[in-house]
């Protein structure tokens, strides 16, 4: 704005704006990133000449060349579609529990109509934040204590970390839905729990639907690798050969998690594109 | 009941078994666990030590995105289908459209492999520290940014960059002129959120000893020692709410 005041009179000799000016806020933007870059590098004792070295290389050379040496005799290949099929379960039955849990903590944390005292509303909020803000694999090392090793504590973990994120989403969908129905309903003296069965969860059922589908497909994800704390399926067999050093095992297993990551996408990618059709 | 049926198979894989959790041989010791959480462990050098780990947790994930930043921005050029020259014509000739499709099948594997994993294996060639971290987020960060760098450069108005090919100006040229300066904010906006996520990933690598406040509250777990836990998981709350804060303002000032 005030540039135009100025170079109203004499356009000619407007200066190019300064390279550094106080006021300038992306300059101070940029001045702090590349000040926390220093600083993390400088301050991490990065061990670049060990990684950089010809012997790391040769090591990594080594490394990769055994991990493709892949193993497949019939009864390793047996306990992988095992584990494969247990990480599977694991991520069906941890999304199923996250619904449940998600929606019930959802129904309380939502205000449906003006008006609506909703005195849950900060407490099971507060519970979602902290249950999402608890990576999965934090959780299941926590879980590990009480349910001991084994699918069951990541199936769980699962759950936990994905009610809060669902939770939080349904809840979300649950303020959008279009309050008429509701008040229709409300007037005419009819209970909350039926205003939501008949007038809320039917308006809103297809979102947390596809909101249910997205997370199932990223808990699959994530439930290959949880099993690295010892949390069963893929990641518990991983963690376990590459301890042992069997490289053509460890292979294998990293073949399955892609090859199972890789099916989960393109059955997504295909469903969407028949659903948008 | 059909559905019943058809989850008592997924059941039993899972050995799902919730009762196991009341059993008093698994009860007592995560009660105890639990019951040491309160109160969180606060004495002096504990805090100072808890506070360096953080710190380096920061430091892991901007090192790691750094890298990961200097990896994504050529392959994202080099997978750009509206930097191609021989595409203005028609087709694309046969080496570019190779080339492309190689860098993209590059960056698919640096993402389809989870951080963690890439973590484990540089654990094994570089030792137990925050070298692996660093190394496993630049990996497989560099295959997610570099896709939607790529994506987000590809779905601009392809028009200028197309006016200035024409004209002969060279590719880097045109990304700088014609490209960059439409999609600078988006770029930034999602580097910011990735810088949230990479947050949270450096934390969790460190469970694999990959350093920083995880590979600190791996080690406490295994002692069972409750509060030391309470104050780490604490502080990596607040230290996501912080970021998230941070990062969420900055990309409501950019838009």
């Amino acid at each position: 704005m005030r540039a135009d005041i100025k170079s109203a009179a004499n356009e000619i000799y407007k200066l190019p704006p300064r390279l550094f000016d106080a006021r300038c806020k992306a300059c101070w933007f940029a001045l702090g990133v590349v000040l926390l870059i220093v600083l993390s590098f400088w301050s991490l004792d990065l061990q670049w000449a060990k990684f950089l070295s010809s012997g790391a290389f040769r090591k990594m050379g080594i490394f990769l060349a055994e991990l493709t040496h892949l193993e497949g005799n019939p009864r390793f290949i047996e306990k992988l579609l095992t584990a494969a099929l247990e990480t599977l379960a694991m991520s069906v039955v941890g999304t199923l529990l996250a619904v449940v849990l998600g929606l019930a903590l959802a129904l309380p944390a939502s205000r449906t109509y003006d008006g609506d005292p909703a005195r849950w509303r900060g407490l099971s909020r507060l519970v979602l934040n902290a249950l999402r803000s608890v990576p999965e694999l934090i959780w299941a090392t926590l879980l590990l204590i009480a349910a001991g090793l084994g699918p069951f504590a990541g199936t769980l973990a699962l759950g936990l970390h994905t009610a809060g994120v669902l939770g939080r989403l349904f809840a979300e969908a649950i303020e959008n839905a279009a309050p008429g129905p509701g008040q229709a309903l409300r007037v005419r003296g009819v209970k909350e729990s039926r205003i939501f069965l008949y007038a809320t969860l039917p308006q809103v059922l297809p979102q947390l639907l596809s909101y249910t589908l997205y997370r199932w497909e990223n808990n699959i994800r994530a439930a290959a690798v949880l099993g690295v704390v010892g949390a069963g399926g893929l990641g518990q067999m991983l963690a376990f050969h590459m301890g042992l050093f069997q490289m053509g095992e460890t292979g294998s297993i990293l073949l399955a998690m892609l090859v199972l990551v890789a099916l989960v996408d393109a059955l997504s990618f295909a469903s969407r594109r028949w659903m948008s059709v | 009941m059909a559905s019943l049926a058809a989850l008592w198979p997924l059941l039993v894989l899972t050995e799902f078994k919730p009762w196991l959790l009341w059993e008093p041989g698994a009860l007592k010791p995560a009660l105890r666990f639990v019951a040491d959480f309160v109160p969180p462990k606060v004495d002096g050098e504990f805090l100072a030590l808890v506070a360096r780990e953080t710190w380096r947790t920061v430091a892991i994930a901007t090192a790691g995105l750094t890298l990961a930043l200097l990896l994504a921005i050529p392959l994202a050029l080099l997978s750009v289908r509206v930097l191609s020259v021989s595409s203005l014509t028609g087709r694309m000739a046969p080496i570019p459209a190779v080339v492309r499709q190689l860098v993209r099948w590059l960056m698919i594997v640096l993402r389809s492999v989870p951080e963690l994993i890439w973590a484990l294996v540089f654990v094994r060639v570089v030792g137990l520290g925050p070298t692996a971290g660093v190394l496993a987020i630049a990996l497989s960060f560099a295959g997610m940014l570099g896709k939607v760098y790529a994506e987000i450069l590809e779905s601009d108005d392809t028009h200028p960059a197309a006016s200035l090919l024409r004209n002969g100006s060279g590719r880097l040229q045109t990304f700088l002129y014609a490209l960059l300066p439409q999609s600078a904010a988006e770029l930034t906006s999602y580097t910011l959120y990735r810088w949230e996520c990479a947050i949270r990933s450096s934390a969790v690598l460190g469970f694999v000893g990959a350093g920083g406040l995880g590979q600190m509250m791996d080690a406490s777990m295994k002692m069972f020692n409750g509060s030391e836990v309470a104050t780490m998981l604490l502080v990596f709350m607040g230290l996501v709410w912080v970021a998230d804060r941070i990062s969420g303002g900055l990309r409501k000032w950019l838009a």
